[in-house]
């Protein structure tokens, strides 16, 4: 019989809007998302210099973990996350400096970001999280591997806690999805439920 | 819990077609790297080791493919065809599919690419590969930087014990292109000469290209014969820096004292190592810091790069199939290109292939964005 | 030399993402790196990269850049010296 265990929180970032357990924290009509999220940033005053070095991917996981770790005293916390597009966004800027003979200047701290699980390293680095780190990438958002893959996390005593979800950016179109899921919290961790949120927040 | 074994497995690299021409050519301490000259992918030249372009299609060809592939699908197809043959297991819904890569069909973002750009989504790789052998499930496809390859058997486990599946295919891949190469190039990495991991006149890195795949079952009749279980596995991260290797070794020293734990063993039960080693100064250092925390200075240890080079998200997994292979044949393998230590704590180097009889071993890897991935292996002995 | 010094705390700025300084904060004998500006090894890569980029001027050996990314007077004082070579 496996532990059943529990959704403790989520956030959403997703078309100018940020909510943390269906709360609205913050809202904007910006359009543009280095805009939007720069505003959110100082709106929500999160005052972490590295973010400006960071490209949109992890601005974006960095913003919505800040939502749900600020509080948070567990460090024992494992990391998976999934999107569609990888770091494309950020494959295609590097793609950019390399095209061209003539204007061939790759720069390095573009390339650090051609990997999708930098943004996992951010908030590891941000939160002094020294723990499991996986990235799946699928066409879809799937419930039922983050689902399978965290109890097995919890279930070996991998970590105490699992942040994990959606962060996806391409094409300036942007979708964080992150929950936590712990022993305790407001909703049973079922299939069901991580999809209900994911649809209805 | 049950135990997971990995079983059949295919190296499609410079060496040849399959496992046994790399693990031959690597007891018999042959590099597969080569200087090339290819101002297709870099202005300078570069020590790689890619795999032979007229023999891949060939290969290919034998398969009788239904529609265009590019190079990295061509190299994933080639070796899970061989390793899906080998186990006799029809796909069906108990059996799933994960795939291994950092970068996948990154060069169809060139300019020159007859491929659409669509392509380089990670997901589209694996729709491919799952369509061209018709599993029963979507792929599954991890990207976590250069542990991609040794955390995809980690993952390929937690699936089975979660009794998603029965049995994994677990394939990894990644291709030296001109996005690699300029981006490793900026940081000032690359070396036009065979790399020597752990050796004070170390030169950088040399980057690979392998296809390569691996049966993860729970199932323990018809294991191949170079089979192992995995005992434990963690991956832990630096929470340090996004590109630079923890001072310390934090995320490797914690990653190896839980893949332990749940293993079971302590530093003494390790009969050998095998290493990331990438041949940087930092890698290095970082890795002989983590290992001496740990207890495991006088583990005989290699880094397989001299031999194939940084194969990326493949790596991992090119070099645990090797470290099964080196246990099956009780056989230390010499860590190509060292000479003299060039680290500040002792590591057990091994500067030459010996006979040795061998149970148990240590698969490390670190990776940009701070990761680290330790898995403990041992031989199938009830065969 | 004081229009390039400018001219370089510009170019770091905006190269190095630095949106919380500016120029005005950062002294011509400042450390960039450790505890000055906090630079780190990707801003040092980032440094070789503009001096390419924007000088013409290729570090034949990267471990030179310790010395030349001291500050912005050492960096000046370098790019000036290979222009009058």
């Amino acid at each position: 019989m496996t532990a059943s265990y529990h959704i403790e929180s989520h956030c959403r970032i997703t078309e100018g809007r940020i909510s943390k357990d269906g709360k609205s924290l913050f809202e904007s009509a910006e359009t543009e998302f280095s805009a939007f999220i720069k505003s959110a940033y100082k709106a929500l005053e999160i005052n972490y210099s590295k973010f400006f070095k960071m490209d949109s991917l992890s601005k974006l996981a960095l913003v919505a973990a800040e939502m749900l770790l600020l509080d948070e005293h567990e460090k024992n916390m494992a990391l998976v996350f999934s999107n569609k597009a990888g770091s494309l966004d950020t494959d295609r800027k590097h793609q950019h400096s390399i095209q061209d003979p003539d204007g061939y200047y790759p720069s390095p701290a573009v390339f650090v970001y051609t990997l999708p699980n930098i943004c996992m390293g951010e908030i590891s680095i941000r939160h002094g999280l020294f723990s499991e780190n996986s990235f799946f990438i699928c066409n879809r958002f799937r419930a039922d591997d983050l689902f399978d893959y965290t109890n097995s996390l919890l279930g070996m005593q991998k970590a105490e806690k699992v942040l994990c979800g959606w962060i996806d950016f391409d094409l300036g179109k942007y979708d964080a999805f992150l929950y936590v899921v712990a022993k305790n919290g407001t909703f049973i961790h079922s299939k069901e439920s991580i999809n209900h949120l994911y649809q209805t927040q | 819990m049950s135990e997971v074994y990995l079983s059949h497995n295919t190296i499609v690299s410079n060496y040849g077609f399959d496992s046994l021409a790399a693990v031959t050519n690597i007891m018999q301490e042959q590099s597969s790297l080569q200087l090339i000259e290819d101002p297709s992918i870099l202005s300078k030249p570069v020590c790689t080791s890619r795999v032979n372009t007229e023999q891949l299609q060939e290969a290919v060809a034998l398969l009788d493919p239904r529609e265009p592939y590019t190079r990295l699908e061509q190299l994933l197809i080639v070796s899970l065809a061989k390793t899906i043959q080998a186990s006799g297991l029809s796909l069906n819904e108990r059996v799933g599919l994960l795939i291994s890569t950092t970068k996948g069909n990154i060069d169809v973002l060139d300019a020159k690419s007859p491929f659409p750009k669509e392509r380089a989504y990670l997901h589209t790789l694996g729709e491919k590969v799952k369509t061209f052998f018709g599993f029963h499930h979507e792929a599954m496809v991890l990207s976590n930087a250069c542990v991609s390859g040794v955390l995809a058997i980690a993952v390929a486990k937690r699936f089975i014990h979660q009794g998603k599946y029965d049995h994994v295919f677990v394939v990894a891949g990644d291709l030296v292109t001109k996005f690699i190469l300029s981006g490793f190039n900026a940081f000032q990495a690359l070396s036009d000469a065979p790399c020597k991991p752990y050796d004070k006149n170390r030169v950088g890195i040399n980057i690979g290209e392998v296809g390569t795949s691996v049966l993860v079952t729970k199932d323990s009749h018809a294991l191949a014969k170079e089979s192992v279980v995995l005992l434990g596995e963690a991956s832990c991260n630096d929470a340090n820096h996004i590109s630079g290797p923890s001072r310390t070794g934090e995320g490797l020293f914690r990653s190896i004292g839980s893949a332990m734990k749940q293993a079971g063993v302590s530093a003494v039960d390790i009969d050998c190592i095998s290493a990331h080693g990438t041949a940087t100064v930092f890698n290095d250092e970082m890795e002989s810091i983590a290992f001496n925390r740990a207890h495991l200075q006088d583990a005989p240890i290699n880094s397989l790069k001299g031999y194939i080079g940084h194969t990326l998200g493949a790596s991992g997994l090119v070099e645990t199939i090797v470290g099964m292979h080196s246990l099956h044949q009780n056989t230390l393998f010499c860590s190509k290109g060292f000479e003299a230590l060039g680290v500040s704590q002792p590591l057990n180097v091994i500067h030459k292939t010996t006979q040795k009889p061998l149970n148990t071993f240590l698969k490390t890897a670190s990776g940009f964005g701070g990761c680290n991935t330790a898995a403990i292996f041992k031989k199938v002995t009830s065969q | 030399m004081t229009d390039l010094k400018l001219e370089l705390k510009e170019k770091i700025i905006e190269q190095l993402n630095l949106e919380d300084v500016s120029v005005a904060e950062i002294g011509d004998k400042d450390p960039l790196f450790g505890e000055g500006l906090g630079l780190d090894s990707i801003d040092a890569l980032e440094l070789i990269v503009m001096l390419d980029k924007d000088y013409g001027i290729k570090l034949a050996d990267p471990k030179e850049g310790k010395q030349i990314f001291e500050s912005v007077e050492t960096m000046a004082a370098y790019i000036t010296s290979k222009k009058t070579e």
